[in-house]
């Protein structure tokens, strides 16, 4: 591995995908919230740098859980 | 046949028992009835066990941890299996995780090898040479202070510098380029270091000499030892010290496998969510080693209470804490006036719409029961 290693292929890193606009629509019709509310990522994260994400963007996360199997949870770009 | 019912239930219940279902199916033979009485039955079960709205999750994280937690040890460290690595380990750990700690005091990396270097031995004096940190005292035959000539006299081990892969003509050089206090002069193989700077006399003297002991020759900073283990027919190598991003640059290293305990510097480097994963795995591993059972979803919610705002936050004061709307609810964990004075000189408002400032005014909470009156509000707005 290079400097440039990629760090979506480590095995702690679940995968990161950015929302269309009709799915972040969708996604707070569904529980009722604005995206402020939702749990927050930095700009700068390492995890989505490929993402190209600006602030706002609401980031799906495909997270391995040991209790349900597979579990989706979203994040909010933010600044820093 | 019994595949339609499979899916049918595919997405009602968790995909982990979905599995057990599906292995106990092998074994026994059951009717399209029995199978599907088997699915409505477990549904059942699992729509009963899960938390309901309103459930107070927080307190009964906070008490699953407590119990257990006064059973833990509070010896700090131990020497963990053979392998001779001090780990922190216990309650001392716990607290080190949970309050976010910048470092860990044991930080430790397991490395994994990229094929067929994690199978075969002789490369891996090389690859530990590249890894662990050389510093010049480490390959010192002597050194010595010249009172006489007021210079630092001192011979480098050429044995030692073999068996490392060092260059002696290197190291001299790197010597000279890091110390730009001195003058450095060989001689026979033996060196000399003079102070630029005479004035500095004796104590000068003194910090030269361990100036020179403490020159970085090679290696990644921060990993002071590497010890190769066996793992399932794969070789590991345990670094006490924690430096990701430099370890990721070895070519020999499998980057996507190599973790650390240092959950900033996962953050950093992996992302939050693999911070958030490493918390939970080290707290998990603090607490199976201790011999006790805490439920996974109690670390996994602090975990996820942690990382919630894209960056750790310790469970401390200028953690989480700090995060919470409610300047009452603020007060009421540490440091209280210093809270509300700086709320009044703000102005800020309390919409006292969580537990502790409702305990503190005496109303009553939103919790459990307290919670459904909000639905009532809602549909009297709906006959509007």
């Amino acid at each position: 591995m290079d400097a440039s290693f990629d760090v979506t292929k480590h095995t702690l890193v679940p995968k990161h995908s950015k929302l269309t606009v009709e799915q972040v629509t969708k996604l707070i019709g569904e529980y009722n919230i604005s995206i402020e509310q939702l749990p927050r990522i930095l700009k700068s994260d390492p995890a989505i740098k490929t993402l190209d994400p600006e602030v706002g963007d609401v980031i799906e996360i495909e997270r391995k859980s040991p209790t349900i199997g597979k579990a989706k949870y979203y994040r909010m770009v933010m600044n820093g | 046949m019994s595949e339609e019912i499979i899916k049918k239930y595919e997405g009602k219940i968790p995909a982990p028992m979905m599995e057990e279902v599906k292995l106990a199916l092998k074994e026994k033979k059951l009717t399209k009835t029995q199978l599907e009485t088997v699915f409505t039955r477990l549904e059942e079960k699992y729509r009963n066990a899960r938390i309901q709205p309103g459930e107070a999750i927080g307190i009964i994280t906070a008490e699953s941890f407590g119990e257990p937690g006064t059973q833990m040890t509070l010896r700090t460290f131990h020497f963990a299996g053979v392998a001779e690595v001090n780990v922190t380990l216990g309650l001392p750990r716990l607290i080190e995780i949970f309050d976010a700690r910048k470092e860990p005091s044991t930080p430790l990396m397991i490395i994994h090898l990229n094929k067929p270097y994690n199978k075969e031995e002789k490369h891996l004096e090389k690859i530990i040479a590249q890894i662990k940190e050389i510093r010049v005292y480490e390959i010192l035959n002597e050194v010595s202070i010249n009172l006489l000539r007021l210079q630092v006299e001192f011979v480098l081990n050429k044995k030692r510098m073999k068996e490392l892969g060092i260059v002696e003509e290197e190291t001299a050089k790197i010597i000279k380029d890091s110390l730009k206090t001195a003058e450095i002069t060989e001689k026979d193989g033996r060196y000399t270091a003079s102070p630029k700077n005479k004035e500095a006399g004796l104590p000068g003297l003194y910090t030269l000499k361990e100036k020179i002991k403490e020159v970085k020759i090679k290696g990644i900073d921060g990993i002071q030892e590497v010890i190769p283990k066996m793992d399932n027919n794969e070789i590991l190598l345990l670094a006490s010290g924690s430096n990701l991003k430099e370890v990721f640059k070895i070519a020999e290293v499998d980057a996507s496998n190599t973790i650390t305990n240092n959950i900033f510097e996962v953050a950093k480097n992996l992302g939050i969510e693999a911070a958030r994963e490493t918390i939970i795995a080290e707290a998990s591993k603090v607490i199976s080693e201790q011999g006790l059972d805490i439920d996974i979803r109690h670390i996994m919610f602090i975990a996820d209470l942690m990382t919630v705002r894209g960056e750790i936050k310790g469970v401390t004061r200028s953690g989480i804490t700090e995060e919470k709307e409610s300047v009452l609810a603020r007060a009421s964990f540490e440091t209280p006036i210093k809270h509300l004075i700086n709320a009044s000189l703000t102005g800020e408002v309390d919409y006292l719409n969580s537990v502790v400032e409702n305990v503190m005014i005496n109303q009553p909470i939103p919790l459990g029961t307290g919670l459904p009156s909000l639905i009532t509000k809602l549909s009297k707005e709906k006959k509007k």
